[in-house]
């Protein structure tokens, strides 16, 4: 005979009702296994649909009081209980927009730098340099906003920006202000920085599936590398660059500490990009351990649900649309 | 100008640009880094390691907010790791036929980039609302939720790189499925789900805006999880926005000393799975 392990087997699978049980055994516990797991993925669906309860919950007297003049309503008193969530509002709309405005140019040089121009040796360790950005924490710009970059670009650059943007008509008013290095210019570069990592991660991947043999059908015409970018590739990959633009925004409008440090935190509605102001998450950060009137916490969970429910449709719009590139490269291939 | 030369010089100033982004891109990291280093390392003294976190205008150390961080941190990540990788396995393993499946991972992504500072308010209004008070089971807890959609995605991904013939493999030798799946194309997958874990530990070591109101902070030496818990990330934005120098230097030292563990788990995270895909 074989080794005693086989003619254990043997005499396993010959014991007819031993061998049975064994089966039986085994197929509870597959089940047992697969509805465990299957609980932990409903955990996740369940985790999304319990936030977005619990948030309105808490936010429904704020709501109920001040119905939707509380996304219009610029007052925001904590000691009259008069609460209105537009200055964050804005502030936070405002900041992801000059951030996009920074990021976007930047990200797409970056991305095609990677892509086009970097020796082949380069790309892995260059890339995984752009990554870290994004790993280090956003109280670490946050600092270094507050405390390097805020006093260089109050000395340097805003006067600058005031004596020559500043005079045009009418974009002139965003320049207003005195220069203090704070408010929702410098929030808006910082968080650049901060998305600039995650959108060119995106549009490099978006860039490397590119079919070759359109980039080098365009080549054979005489085109230069400016122009295979700019007419081929970016019209191949649009849906995956807004896709990544669109995480980015996520990414934006949800940053606190980083915002916190720089903006100022000022409830006063100004049109101008120098003077400070608020966000929804700086003002969540600053506070809501401090919020002590029932009104004034649940003021301050209406915001973050409006926070919430805008970056759950950013978030989910831009993961549709990379659902798209990412099922037109399967059918490709 | 001809047609020709104009091309060559958009050519040209449009491939200067992108070497220009990605200098800026190199010069902030660089800038960021020097600054941390050379502020971090200049207040610097064995006794950040030795002493807790001082009353204002008075030296002192970090070794309570250190200890808190690891606390809530390894919590967090016991928490997150076996439900983040059951989950993964139901998507990767089960989820191949099942409705269930594909709405789940795109919730988890969705989840993967929302505020953190929803989920530490969502953590305050389900639990600390109604046990009365902060606590550091409740930063664990939203460190936990942060580091969760981290894990799934790994362990989802990972395993849906194992060739399905290591599958078919272990089930002809009779194995039953949850013994394929743990014993074989879990371990083959062993090293991404690694990686995913030290990244969501990187991420969740940083993270400031969940912990402000689920634990607070403790200027005190605190290892109890039912009361506030001191914790680096929280002690860095009191003591950097404070007037106080003292405050101010160990607020650098912290950040210095946050910012290069989250370093250098994301750097062996990313050699790991480099290993994996050169062997």
């Amino acid at each position: 005979m074989g080794s005693p392990s086989i003619s254990d087997a043997l005499t396993v699978t010959t014991d007819e009702p031993t061998a049975h049980r064994n089966t039986i055994k085994q197929a509870r516990q597959d089940v047992l296994f697969r509805r465990t797991t299957q609980l932990f993925a409903v955990l996740v669906l369940i985790l999304l649909g319990a936030i977005v309860v619990s948030l309105a919950m808490g936010a429904a007297p704020a709501f109920h009081k001040f119905g939707l003049q509380f996304v219009v309503n610029t007052q925001w008193n904590p000691v009259t209980e008069q609460f209105g969530g537009f200055v964050p509002i804005f502030g936070t709309l405002a900041t992801s927009a000059v951030a996009l405005l920074i990021a976007i140019p930047l990200s797409f040089g970056i991305a095609l730098f990677l892509t086009e121009l970097c020796p082949t040796s380069l790309r892995t360790p260059l890339g995984i340099v752009i990554e870290l950005l994004a790993a280090i924490p956003s109280i670490i710009y946050g600092m270094w906003g507050l405390f390097v970059f805020a006093p260089l670009f109050a000395e340097y650059v805003q006067p600058s920006l005031q004596s020559t943007l500043g005079t045009v008509p009418l974009l002139g008013s965003l320049f207003q202000g005195p220069p203090t290095g704070i408010g929702i210019l410098t929030a808006g570069i910082i968080l650049a920085f901060m998305v600039i990592p995650f959108i060119a991660a995106v549009m490099r991947d978006v860039f490397e599936i590119v079919p070759a043999i359109l980039k080098e059908s365009a080549y054979a015409l005489g085109s230069t590398t400016w122009e295979v970018v700019w007419d081929v590739v970016l019209p191949y990959t649009k849906a995956g660059v807004v896709g990544g633009v669109m995480l980015g925004l996520g990414r934006a409008l949800g940053e606190t500490m980083a915002v916190t440090f720089v903006i100022g935190n000022s409830y006063d509605l100004s049109m101008s990009l120098f003077s400070p102001g608020n966000s929804i998450a700086s003002s969540l950060a600053n506070e809501f351990a401090e919020a002590h009137s029932e009104m004034h916490t649940s003021a301050l969970i209406a915001l973050g649900l409006l926070l919430f429910v805008i970056t759950l449709i950013v978030l989910a719009a831009a993961k549709l649309l990379l659902l798209r590139v990412a099922r037109r490269e399967g059918e490709r291939t | 100008m001809d047609l020709y030369t104009k091309r060559l010089a958009v050519n040209r100033i449009g491939l200067a640009l992108s070497m220009v982004a990605m200098v800026i891109g190199l010069g902030a990291l660089v800038w960021i880094l020097g600054t941390l280093l050379f502020k971090g390392l200049d207040a610097l003294r064995p006794r950040v390691f030795l002493e807790m976190t001082p009353p204002p205008g008075n030296d002192g150390g970090l070794l309570n907010a250190i200890y808190g961080s690891m606390l809530m941190v390894g919590v967090g990540t016991l928490i997150a790791t076996p439900t983040g990788i059951l989950a993964g396995i139901y998507l990767a393993e089960y989820g191949q036929r099942s409705w269930l499946a594909p709405i789940t991972r795109f919730v988890n992504d969705i989840l993967l980039s929302a505020p953190s500072i929803i989920l530490g308010l969502f953590v305050y209004a389900a639990y600390v609302a109604n046990v009365g008070h902060f606590s550091g089971w409740a930063g664990a807890f939203a460190l936990a939720l942060i580091a969760i959609p981290v894990i799934v995605r790994a362990t989802d991904n990972m395993l849906s790189l194992v060739p399905n013939s290591l599958r078919e493999a272990a089930a002809a030798l009779g194995a039953p499925r949850w013994k394929v799946i743990l014993q074989v194309t879990l371990r083959a997958a062993r090293a991404g789900v690694i990686t995913g874990i030290l990244l969501s530990v990187a991420r969740i070591s940083g993270e400031t805006a969940p912990l402000l109101f689920t634990s607070l902070n403790n200027q005190f030496w605190s290892s109890d999880l039912n009361a506030p818990v001191a914790n680096l990330p929280v002690v860095i934005f009191q003591f950097a926005m404070s007037p106080y120098e003292d405050w101010k230097r160990l607020a650098w030292v912290g950040a210095l000393l946050i910012t290069l563990s989250v370093l250098l788990l994301s750097v062996i995270a990313r050699v790991l799975t480099r290993q994996k895909i050169s062997s």
